[in-house]
């Protein structure tokens, strides 16, 4: 009758165990979060622990678990950026660099095509004018040799070049298949690129993650503010080399053909006129650190690769005496005349600097340029004493209302009140196990869904003591009484626990930020409630009916 | 006998239909008046669905709004709205204040040199400032944010409905429904009448009533389910009351359980979340007056079929109940 096999007693205390002990780390989570660090350090250091590592790591038993709730941005204090990569940059880039290809190949047959001539057009798109219109097809031809198959599932077999006559004009643009294909690429490389600076100012778990076609969203807690993490992610940091032919004090001055007009970083209105294509790129860097000039002033030392250094190398022995800029982003940020050939592929950069600024600008350069540049769509910074009011404010609740929901139970229910209670602790312990264990983020509407929880739980209990009630009062015996309770009651608590968890599902499927931290911890407190209530209540409810057999049940 | 403390005599038999006409026409207006002020009065859209910033300021000296709005008035940041916030969990010395500000034109989210400069105007004022957080979203996601917490809600009653339609008649189902959209369109109607904040939290919590409400109103059916197998010939209207008298101390006890939670947070949990607790606190009382006063009503109007139909082999109602444990 009131039996419950021996396996299935041994199963929900081990179950009740378990979350004892996978709840105990956030009790002391400074002590496990250093612990946690030390373990991480000293396997990365393959197990060369220094010995502050290992006074830190004996902070924490290793044989106990050590997962601990993860603490959001609203907790522990930090920015939260959705950033968008304007892919279409990158159109730009790739039809740019292929003028020069184009016009080659049209120069092998110019006898047919005549002369070439790159028209004025919208970014993305090449127009070429040529002289002699009777030699469209073969121009066409020769440009549409120029391309490449696509290589993605959905694209395959498709050109990534569109090439069509306009008139005496060639026009030729990405296609539709490799625009998607390059919008891939592009994300998914800023996506790296962002990691790797971020991951280089070293801060605890950062998330940065995909959404949607073209955003990347980026969470670090610990950062003073939005506009920091943006001047570490937010730059592009494309740097190049390249030959100055004058300089101006006049914005609007023409720079000629295959010239550029470029702002000076520091002074105002002072311009360099420079090569159009630059002598060395960025991409043939291998190494920048910040360091200091011969006067002392903060500068980034830099080391090119060999293909970098050769370049590097034949210039500057070509152009000794001749200033050459350094840019970075569209700004000369130093134009030093060259001394003497600089063989070995290594150099400094000096600007005006501050020690802060040189050891960014090492940072970007180090992780390389961003492939487009990007817009914030969404930005928020939290101060970590906010987060810590939050934290605490919560936490009073919390345990406010545990007390209060105790003693109501207690008043409410006798005995069985204090069976209830033990039921809500386990599960409030359980919700935390499990939190910790799948490594759960736990918000400000996170600690609200737990004490909401705490407040929904004891529902089942209700409808199963309400139901243990009812039936004492039609003169069952109490151990059939709590049985039939028990059974009665299975039904209502599973029907209102499914529409509980179908909210919880699509709140976290289609919610974002608040609403999935909630949506979490509503979602796993109901599963831990229904065991709690169902199993473990009638564990300690069966067990202290068999070893008191009362004559009389008072619920 | 021990002594309990019972806020429901342990037999009652009140007639929830008694001014079911009352009480039905009340809910009825509720909702219109609701639906009326959202389309008059509009909701006060926090920036996560209107774009802009908002920035939350804390100064240990007293702060004087006029004097915040002085100070920001030569940006010229368009609509700039500045609320002090009190709370009986800050120290003597702490005066808190949250500045929005309207989405500026042509711009996303907003730029460093803004956020630089409306800083700076407020240290030059007040020098013990300091600026714990700062949000702005830029237009485009927030339209966007708007779609995804209607969608939300609508998935979530569509989710919910098809299980009770599984799990009962439609009827129930169509009752369910009504009750739980009453439920989230009268908190949304206070929310604008009294022109609280509006952000994602708070649908959140508006989902949550959702589960809520539709979890009070299941317990019913499914005792009423019980009810119906077990007495064949009582008319419905009684057998409903049954029901909910029977079911009345457990549905008090919940909601009072529940009540004592929110009424904590809401009192001690700070001031960032007090919208959202206020929310669910409004919902979990309309939830329950719902669930006596809404849901069994349309299921009394809809009527039910009673005729005995060979339910499919199933002796037992409980369908879930043969675990033991």
């Amino acid at each position: 009758m009131l039996h419950t096999p021996l396996w299935k007693r041994l199963l929900i205390l081990a179950i009740v165990l378990w979350g004892i002990l996978a709840a105990l780390p956030n009790a002391f989570y400074t002590r496990v979060e250093q612990h946690n660090d030390a373990v991480k350090a000293i396997t990365a250091a393959e197990g060369v622990a220094t010995e502050e590592q290992a006074a830190a790591r004996a902070l924490w038993p290793d044989v106990l678990p050590s997962a601990l709730m993860s603490l959001g941005l609203d907790l522990r204090g930090g920015a939260h950026l959705l950033a968008r990569v304007q892919v279409s940059d990158v159109y730009a880039q790739r039809i740019d660099a292929l003028w020069p290809e184009v016009r080659d190949s049209l120069r092998d047959v110019r006898d047919q095509v005549g002369s070439v001539r790159r028209q004025p057009s919208v970014p993305g798109v090449l127009r070429v004018a040529i002289s002699n219109p009777d030699g469209m097809a073969v121009a066409l031809e020769k440009v549409r040799a120029l391309a490449s198959p696509v290589m993605t599932l959905t694209g395959a077999g498709s050109s990534d070049l569109e090439v069509v006559a306009d008139g005496q004009e060639i026009v030729v643009q990405l296609s539709e298949a490799e625009r998607v294909a390059t919008d891939q690429r592009t994300v998914q490389q800023s996506l790296e690129i962002i990691r790797r600076r971020v991951d280089e100012v070293g801060t605890r778990e950062p998330t940065i993650q995909r959404q949607g076609d073209d955003r990347i969203l980026i969470q670090v807690p610990g950062i003073g503010s939005a506009q920091e993490l943006k001047a570490v992610i937010g730059t592009t940091a494309k740097l190049s080399f390249h030959q100055v032919l004058g300089r101006t004090s006049d914005a609007g001055a023409d720079p000629g053909p295959r010239n550029r007009l470029v702002a000076d970083a520091n002074e105002e209105s002072l311009y360099y006129i420079i090569s159009q294509e630059a002598v060395v790129g960025g991409e043939e860097l291998t190494d920048a650190q910040p360091s200091f000039d011969q006067n002392g002033r903060p500068a980034v030392s830099f080391r090119f690769n060999p293909t970098g250094a050769r370049l590097f190398g034949d210039y500057t022995a070509a152009h000794i005496g001749e200033p050459f800029a350094i840019v970075l982003d569209d700004e000369v940020i130093s134009a030093p005349t060259i001394q003497s050939h600089i063989a070995g592929g290594s150099g400094i950069i000096t600007g005006s600097f501050t020690v802060e600024e040189s050891t960014n600008l090492a940072v970007l350069l180090r992780a390389g340029a961003l492939p487009a540049k990007m817009t914030f769509l969404e930005e928020r910074t939290i101060g970590p004493e906010l987060g810590q009011d939050s934290i605490d404010a919560g936490k009073l609740a919390g345990i406010v209302g545990m007390l209060a929901v105790v003693a109501y139970l207690v008043l409410s229910y006798g005995l069985f009140g204090i069976f209830a209670n033990i039921a809500l602790v386990v599960n409030i312990l359980l919700l935390i196990a499990v939190l910790s264990t799948i490594g759960a983020t736990l918000t400000l509407p996170g600690i609200a869904g737990i004490v909401l929880t705490m407040g929904m739980a004891v529902d089942a209990n209700v409808l199963i003591y309400e139901r243990i009630r009812e039936e004492l009062r039609d003169g069952k015996s109490p151990a059939r009484a709590v049985e039939l309770g028990f059974e009665r009651a299975f039904s209502s608590i599973m029907d209102s626990n499914i529409t509980g968890i179908i909210a919880a599902v699509i709140m976290f499927v289609i919610g974002s930020g608040p609403v999935r931290g909630f949506a979490v911890t509503t979602g796993i407190g109901i599963f831990t409630s229904m065991f709690t209530a169902v199993y473990v209540t009638r564990l300690i409810v069966t067990t202290y009916i068999n070893w008191r057999q009362p004559k009389e049940l008072v619920v | 006998m021990a002594w309990r403390l019972k806020l429901v005599p342990e037999k009652t038999n009140i007639d929830f239909f008694k001014l079911q006409w009352v009480t039905f026409g009340a809910s009825v207006l509720a909702v219109v008046v609701s639906l009326l002020a959202v389309a008059v009065l509009g909701l006060n859209l926090g920036v996560d669905f209107k774009g802009g910033t908002t920035i939350r300021t804390e100064s240990t000296q007293a702060l004087d709004v006029g004097v915040y709005r002085a100070a920001l008035a030569p940006l010229e940041l368009g609509d700039v709205a500045i609320t002090q916030v009190f709370d009986p969990t800050f120290r003597a010395d702490q005066h808190v204040a949250m500045i929005r500000i309207e989405a500026q034109e042509g711009e996303e989210a907003i730029t460093p040199e803004g956020i630089a400069a409306i800083e700076a105007a407020l240290v030059a004022v007040d020098p013990a400032i300091t600026f714990p957080s700062v949000e702005s979203v830029g237009p485009k996601v927030s339209s966007e944010l708007i779609w995804t917490a209607i969608l939300a809600v609508a998935a979530g009653s569509l989710g919910i409905w098809i299980y009770v339609w599984l799990r009962f008649e439609w009827q129930f189902a169509v009752g369910s429904v009504a009750a739980l959209l009453h439920d989230v369109i009268v908190t949304v109607g206070v929310f604008s009448i009294f022109q609280l904040k509006f952000d994602l939290t708070i649908v959140a919590a508006l989902l949550t009533i959702l589960g809520y409400s539709v979890n009070d109103t299941v317990v019913i059916f499914d005792r009423l389910r019980e009810n119906l197998a077990k007495y064949k010939t009582m008319p419905l209207r009684e057998m409903m009351n049954l029901t909910a008298n029977e079911t009345l101390s457990r549905t008090i006890m919940t909601a009072t359980t529940t009540l004592i939670s929110l009424i904590c947070l809401v009192t001690l949990g700070g001031d960032v979340i007090r919208g959202f607790v206020f929310a669910m606190l409004f919902g979990v009382i309309i939830g329950t007056y719902s669930t006596l006063y809404v849901a069994k009503n349309i299921v009394l109007m809809l009527g039910l079929d009673r005729s005995d139909k060979p339910k499919t082999g199933k002796p037992s109602d409980h369908e879930f109940a043969n675990v033991d444990a």
